[in-house]
Formats: structure tokens, C-alpha cells, sequence
């Protein structure tokens, strides 16, 4: 009885997030049509967002490249189909690993930082000082870097999927002596628009949720130093879990386009 | 006896200039909880009016409904004529560029230089403070009202608690406000940096000629700082008078406060 209660509790405070997370998403549409536009702000938060995640997303790209290759090797090699190597890591990379990889680190990187920022601000009532400034609060903070993590996640992709590549790269020039030329050749053979186009569209999606999902969560942050922690945790747990589904519809409607 | 029959005015007969607020029968509520019951008051030109009340009484929800920061359940608002709830958000803007708002853990952006903390309401009532404004020398000019110019590069996490306050009262100096709401200006404060905040009031008072609204539970701030009181009781205006009138009612919610 009880922990029927507690799943009755649970499933609607579910509908209930969702449904204030649309509204603040529909806020967030209304208000970046609107002037006055924060632009200082807007290229702050690239430069927080972007140039501040490069290092862990390009180590991280690398050596996901790295091991990947050094996984499947030794199965291909079982089969004689080594020299397909650079053809299904770059598929791999390119089409799933490099994008979903790339947005679950920023979420934890960044989803988890604007949660846990805008979450103190609010209980420091520093949102509340910026409103009687005579700033839209929810302009400065929430549409500045929504935009920035929307427009900044696919750039990291690519940059992630490159130094992925290169990782793997490494790994086929050391066991298979295979140059360069010849490696980056087979990979750009093996790609097409149909794979590229879907990938870094999908990266936009999971930036934009990304950056909504962190500021959901801190700008509504209530219980003082407490809430601070929940909303930091919670927008990485909400985050990568818009991800997996976003990824799951990206998929889903990409295949319908390759059935066509 | 109802609170509401206790309401008592000592000075009704006393001549007062005209009020830049007036809040009439203001009510809010937070669920069941009724913080405001229809408060009453008036603010006077010139003048330093102190509210008094327990916490969780309500005299922060009335001083954010005052700035349009929340939305009261009914009653009225009149802040230098202008009925707040029906200020569109550009005019409440031009509104709130006359009101200064010091909070109560002076809430100075951690993530900007002292500087740039003083700059922001600067650019952002732009309007009112013109297009050429010398930022910098407002900058230093507020900072000094306060004896903090040699802060203006540092971050606020490396100030005290006192002079994050008197920075905060810089940031809100700065626009040149007709009327200055302060949340609990001593909360947290010891005595010593408590004096030191009351007197830069009282200092900024007379060299800007500002109206004061004061919100706290400080007798010392009250008893240098008041003109005017009223304690906030049951959601209302419990009780008004200068606080020499009101250390002398006999009503025990009264005397408590002054115990």
C-alpha cells in the first residue's frame, strides 16, 4: 500500500517536472526572440562552455579512439577484415559514439555547473538583485546559455570525433603500419552526408538539452544550500537522460531517411 | 481581543509630507499559511520608517511585493504614485531604477570584481543615468561614500561580512535611488560592524535625502535608525509610533520585541 502510494507520488511528480520543464522551455523560446539581446554574455558563455571543455572532451575523444581500436582489433583480425578498421571506427565515431560520448561529459560538466551556479545565485537572492537591477534575470542567465551550450556542443563533437579519430589512428599506424593518407582516405570513403548531417543535428538537440536542463534545474532551485546540491545532481541525472531518449528519435527518424 | 482591533496609530495626528509608498490591505498567502492579512503603511519623503517583526512574519515577502519581485494575493501598491501590479515589465524597470534594494546577505555577484558588481545597475538603467556616464568615477564616488574604494578590484568572496554589506549599499547607492529598502542591513553583523552599517545609514541618508524603508529585528538599529515604526504582527500593521512611543505600550506582543 505504502510503496503503491509512492509510486503514484513518484509518476506524477515525473509528469510534473516534464510539464514545467516544456513551460520553462517555451519561456526560453519566447524570451530569445525578444530584445534586448545579451550578446557579451551570449560570447562569455561560449568561452565558459566551449573553450573551457575543450581539454576534457579532446582527452577524453582520444582515448576513446585509442581503446576502441585496440578493442576490435583482434576480433577483426580473427575475421581477415583489419583493413576495415578505419571504416567502421569512423562510422562508430561519426554517427553515435563521438556525439552521445561528447554531450554525457557535458552534461556532467557543464549541465551539473550551470545547475549548481544558478542554483546559488538564487539562494543568495543574486537573482533576485539582478531583477531589481532592471534585468530580465531569465534573459541574462537562462537564454545566454542555452544558446551558448546549443551552439557550442557540436563544435566540441567535431572536435572530439577528430581527436578520436586520430587516436585510433595512432593505434592502426602503430600495429598495421597503415599512413595517414591511407587511413583518413578509407574513413572519409566509408562517410556520407547521410551519416554526418544526422550527427551534428542530434549534437544541437543534446546542447540545447544540455543547457536546459541545467538552468531548469538551478533557476528553480528552492531549499537553500541543500537544493544547491540537488539541482547540480539532478540536472546531470535529467540530462543525460533527455540525451539517450533525443539520441533514441534521432535514430529512430534517420533510419526512416535512410528506408526512404 | 482581534489582532485587527489592536491596530493602533500614536501619531495620527502628527503633520507628514507626501508618501512616496503606500501599501494598502496587502495580502499573501503561501498555501494555508496567511503571511500578510492585509498590512497597511505609508512611507513618508525623507523619512526613515522601520518595520518590526518576528521571522517568518512577513516583512520580506511585503518588501519583494513592493519591488514586483513577488505577486501579492490582493491589495494595493503605490510606490511614488505608480500602482506596482500594473506596471508593464519596461516601466517597472523605470520604477525600480528609484528604488535601491540593499538584501540581506547583500547578495553581490560572486562570479564579477567589486567593480563590476557597481557597474551592472549602472548599465542597466542606462535610461535614467545617461548615455556618457564616467563609470568609473561613479564607481569610486559610491565606493568612497562607503570607505571602501581600495576593494573596487578584488572579488567579493575575498571581503568580510561588513564589507560585502557596505559594498552592497555602494551597488545600491550607485543609481541614485529616491527610496532605499534595506532587508535586515544588520543580520549577521556584530555589534561593532552593526554600528558602522547603521551610521553609514544614517550618513547616506542625510547627504542623499533618501526616504528608507527597514526591515529588521535589530532594537539597536531601530532605536538610532527610526523615525517611524510599525510592528508587524498577525500579517498587519500591529502598531505604529517612534520607538520611544513604542516602548511604552503596554501590550505584552508589543513588549516583547523590546525585552
Amino acid at each position: 500500500m505504502v510503496m503503491g502510494s509512492h509510486i503514484v507520488v513518484g509518476i506524477r511528480q515525473f509528469f510534473e517536472q516534464i510539464g514545467e520543464l516544456s513551460f520553462f522551455f517555451g519561456r526560453f523560446l519566447k524570451e530569445a526572440i525578444k530584445p534586448p539581446f545579451e550578446f557579451s554574455e551570449l560570447l562569455h558563455q561560449c568561452y565558459s562552455v566551449g573553450n573551457r571543455s575543450l581539454p576534457l572532451v579532446g582527452i577524453t575523444g582520444f582515448i576513446i579512439g585509442l581503446v576502441l581500436t585496440l578493442q576490435t582489433r583482434p576480433t577483426l583480425e580473427e575475421f581477415g577484415a583489419v583493413s576495415w578498421m578505419p571504416n567502421m571506427v569512423g562510422i562508430s565515431i561519426i554517427r553515435e559514439i563521438g556525439p552521445v560520448i561528447v554531450a554525457l561529459i557535458c552534461a556532467g560538466r557543464i549541465a551539473s555547473g550551470m545547475g549548481a551556479e544558478l542554483g546559488s545565485m538564487r539562494v543568495t537572492e543574486q537573482i533576485d538583485a539582478m531583477e531589481v537591477s532592471g534585468t530580465n534575470p531569465f534573459k541574462y542567465l537562462v537564454v545566454t546559455r542555452i544558446i551558448a551550450t546549443t551552439m557550442m556542443i557540436p563544435i566540441l563533437t567535431i572536435f572530439g570525433d577528430v581527436l578520436a579519430l586520430y587516436g585510433s589512428f595512432l593505434v592502426e599506424n602503430f600495429k598495421g603500419n597503415v599512413s595517414f593518407q591511407l587511413y583518413f582516405n578509407q574513413v572519409f570513403d566509408a562517410l556520407s552526408f547521410g551519416d554526418l548531417i544526422p550527427a551534428i543535428v542530434k549534437s544541437f538537440f543534446f546542447g540545447m538539452a544540455i543547457g536546459l536542463v541545467g538552468c531548469f534545474k538551478g533557476y528553480n532551485c528552492k531549499k537553500g544550500t541543500v537544493g544547491v546540491g540537488v539541482a547540480a545532481n539532478t540536472a546531470v541525472v535529467m540530462a543525460s537522460m533527455l540525451i539517450f531518449i533525443l539520441d533514441f528519435i534521432a535514430v529512430f527518424i534517420s533510419d526512416i531517411f535512410y528506408d526512404l | 481581543m482581534k489582532a485587527t482591533q489592536n491596530i493602533t496609530s500614536v501619531q495620527q495626528s502628527r503633520a507628514m509630507p507626501e508618501a512616496v509608498i503606500a501599501i494598502k490591505d496587502l495580502r499573501k498567502s503561501f498555501g494555508d499559511n496567511h503571511v500578510l492579512n492585509g498590512f497597511n503603511m505609508k512611507l513618508y519623503k525623507g523619512e526613515n520608517l522601520v518595520i518590526m517583526g518576528k521571522s517568518g512574519s512577513g516583512k520580506s515577502v511585503m518588501i519583494k511585493c513592493l519591488v514586483g519581485l513577488m505577486q501579492a494575493d490582493s491589495g494595493s501598491i503605490m510606490v511614488m504614485g505608480k500602482e506596482v501590479a500594473k506596471l508593464n515589465r519596461k516601466l517597472l524597470d523605470e520604477l525600480r531604477a528609484e528604488i535601491g534594494f540593499l538584501f540581506q546577505g547583500s547578495a553581490l555577484y560572486d562570479s564579477m570584481t567589486v567593480r563590476e558588481n557597481l557597474e551592472f545597475p549602472l548599465r542597466r538603467h542606462q535610461k535614467k543615468m545617461g548615455n556618457n556616464l564616467d563609470t568609473n568615477s561613479l564607481v569610486m564616488e559610491a565606493l568612497e561614500n562607503v570607505g571602501l574604494a581600495h576593494t573596487v578590484d578584488i572579488m567579493p568572496e575575498e571581503l568580510s561580512g561588513g564589507m560585502k554589506r557596505r559594498v552592497a549599499l555602494a551597488r545600491t547607492l550607485i543609481i541614485q535611488p529616491k527610496i532605499i529598502l534595506y532587508d535586515e542591513p544588520t543580520s549577521g553583523l556584530d555589534p561593532i560592524t552593526s554600528k558602522e552599517i547603521i551610521e553609514l545609514m544614517l550618513r547616506i541618508q542625510k547627504k542623499y535625502q533618501t526616504s528608507s524603508l527597514i526591515i529588521t529585528h535589530d532594537v539597536d538599529c531601530a532605536r538610532v535608525i527610526a523615525d517611524r515604526m510599525i510592528l508587524l504582527i498577525d500579517g498587519i500593521n500591529y502598531i505604529e509610533g517612534t520607538f520611544n512611543e513604542l516602548i511604552q505600550i503596554n501590550d505584552p506582543k508589543v513588549k516583547a520585541f523590546f525585552k
